[in-house]
């Protein structure tokens, strides 16, 4: 039985920040020069969160995922756009601030990771400011 | 030109102080009050224009969990605290200004330093305490190919001098308060002023949004939708840029000078080149002092490294703390330093202005 905090296996030092939700999805990040890594990202967690912990290059993520430096934006492909559902109105704004916006960019710290999204792609920009 | 400008400030321009603190975030804040317990007075060096770093520039408003005996401050009221603790200690503060030059004219036992900033101020210290974070707040750049060519002599990221815009035909790309705020202020001296951005939204004051489409519509500007792609032009001077609409349409603007507002991005900066140990972008230093491979120079908070380094605010604290008592062995080299609480040392106290009468 679940006394603290600290006897939560959810919530668990360095456990995924999905709280060791027990569904994944792949998601797959190319790079600018066209490479592709694919890794698992828990469900709750972030697209960010899923490519930090996994050392992905190309996303700085500078404020750590409070949607105010606009450097962990990424290019959705084109069959998942639909599946990531809507930019807010906040990241709508903080995109203002990207390198090289497209239709499809969307700053990743506020794509939450979930089971329809298996097998996501995403782009990374050449640069990130 | 930093070396022009040194040549032609006279030697009483140069600000003599004790210490130069480069960076103005939590780390930098609190070596002024460590040092200043320890008599030694500092100038604060910052290239935003105000105090707190990453805690203000990135997030004022987000809760901060991990300062001891603070349970929950946002990175502002953390900023404004410290602020208020460096207050009986008079720092001047430089805002808006990048430490550029760091020149060692001492030796390893008593050391001295003249700094330079980019607007051309020197400073000569004992000691230089870095407490540069990520480095340097560093404007975005926009999505143009060879851009560097030409900046700061047609393509600018801040406007130093506002003649550098009369009868020029200016491009300004963005849709924040700084976009709007110098279309605003350049278009009654600009030639033509075209405002370009992605969409038909800005995140800027009200009024400013207001005033940007009154002049819209008097036809004092022009508004365009769309990102700047090409730059064309001679020797660093601008004649067009190619703006791609919205509807993927290209279309040549005519463009003398264009400013790209796209918020702000931390590069390491000028600090690579003061001659430091770097080691992936940080600056290595001994846990007993904090000092670089330099000495005289500290290094505090994110920007240091060494065995068990972590980059928490609470870390840049205790490394303030430390770095102060060396600082003071350099500023006062003959005088033994005593170690001495705030609770108890009357000494203390009178310094903070809470002495024994003010406490009772």
């Amino acid at each position: 039985m679940v006394k603290t905090c600290l006897d939560n296996p959810c919530t668990r030092y360095g456990a995924e920040p999905g709280g060791g939700a027990p569904t994944k999805a792949k998601i797959t990040f190319v790079d600018s020069h066209g490479e592709a890594r694919t890794v698992e990202g828990e469900t709750g967690s972030t697209v960010m969160e899923t490519a930090r912990r996994n050392d992905i290059p190309e996303i700085a993520a500078e404020c750590g995922g409070a949607c105010a430096c606009a450097t962990c934006h990424v290019y959705v492909d084109e069959a998942w756009l639909e599946k990531t559902g809507e930019r807010s109105q906040m990241e709508e704004d903080m995109l203002d601030f990207a390198f090289d916006v497209q239709p499809n960019s969307r700053l990743c710290c506020q794509i939450v990771v979930k089971p329809e999204l298996d097998g996501l792609v995403v782009r990374t920009p050449a640069q990130q400011g | 030109m930093s070396n022009r400008n040194s040549e032609l400030i006279a030697v009483s321009d140069v600000i003599e102080t004790d210490v130069v603190i480069v960076g103005a975030g939590p780390a930098g804040l609190f070596a002024v009050f460590e040092l200043g317990l320890l008599d030694v007075r500092a100038h604060v060096i910052d290239i935003l224009p105000r105090a707190g770093g990453q805690c203000s520039e990135l997030y004022p408003e987000k809760p901060i969990y991990d300062i001891p005996g603070l349970p929950i401050v946002t990175g502002q009221e953390l900023t404004d605290n410290l602020l208020k603790q460096t207050e009986p200690f008079h720092p001047t503060f430089h805002f808006g200004e990048m430490v550029e030059t760091v020149q060692a004219i001492g030796t390893d036992e008593k050391p001295a330093f003249v700094v330079g900033t980019d607007s051309g101020k020197k400073f000569k210290a004992r000691a230089v305490i870095v407490a540069a974070g990520g480095g340097s707040f560093q404007p975005k750049k926009p999505p143009i190919p060879g851009v560097e060519a030409y900046e700061h002599k047609s393509v600018f990221y801040a406007v130093r001098r506002m003649e550098d815009f009369r009868d020029k035909h200016v491009v300004i790309v963005g849709g924040g308060d700084s976009a709007l705020d110098w279309t605003l202020n350049l278009q009654p001296i600009a030639k033509s002023l075209t405002l370009v951005h992605r969409r038909d939204a800005f995140r800027a004051a009200p009024h400013s949004v207001k005033a940007m489409h009154d002049l819209v519509a008097e036809g004092k500007v022009a508004l365009r939708l769309g990102q700047i792609t090409q730059a064309t032009g001679a020797d660093g001077q601008l004649s067009s840029v190619t703006l791609k609409g919205n509807d993927g349409s290209e279309t040549e603007l005519v463009c003398e000078r264009m400013m790209p507002f796209f918020g702000l991005t931390m590069k390491l900066g000028p600090v690579a080149e003061w001659g430091l140990n770097l080691h992936e972008n940080l600056v290595p230093v001994d846990t007993e002092k904090f000092e670089t491979n330099h000495k005289g120079i500290f290094a505090v908070g994110d920007i240091n490294a060494y065995p068990g380094k972590l980059k928490l605010i609470l870390c840049g604290f205790h490394e303030a703390a430390l770095a102060a008592q060396r600082v003071h062995h350099y500023v006062y080299p003959d005088k033994k330093l005593l170690f001495q609480y705030t609770t108890s040392s009357t000494n203390l106290q009178k310094k903070l202005g809470v002495g024994h009468s003010a406490a009772s």
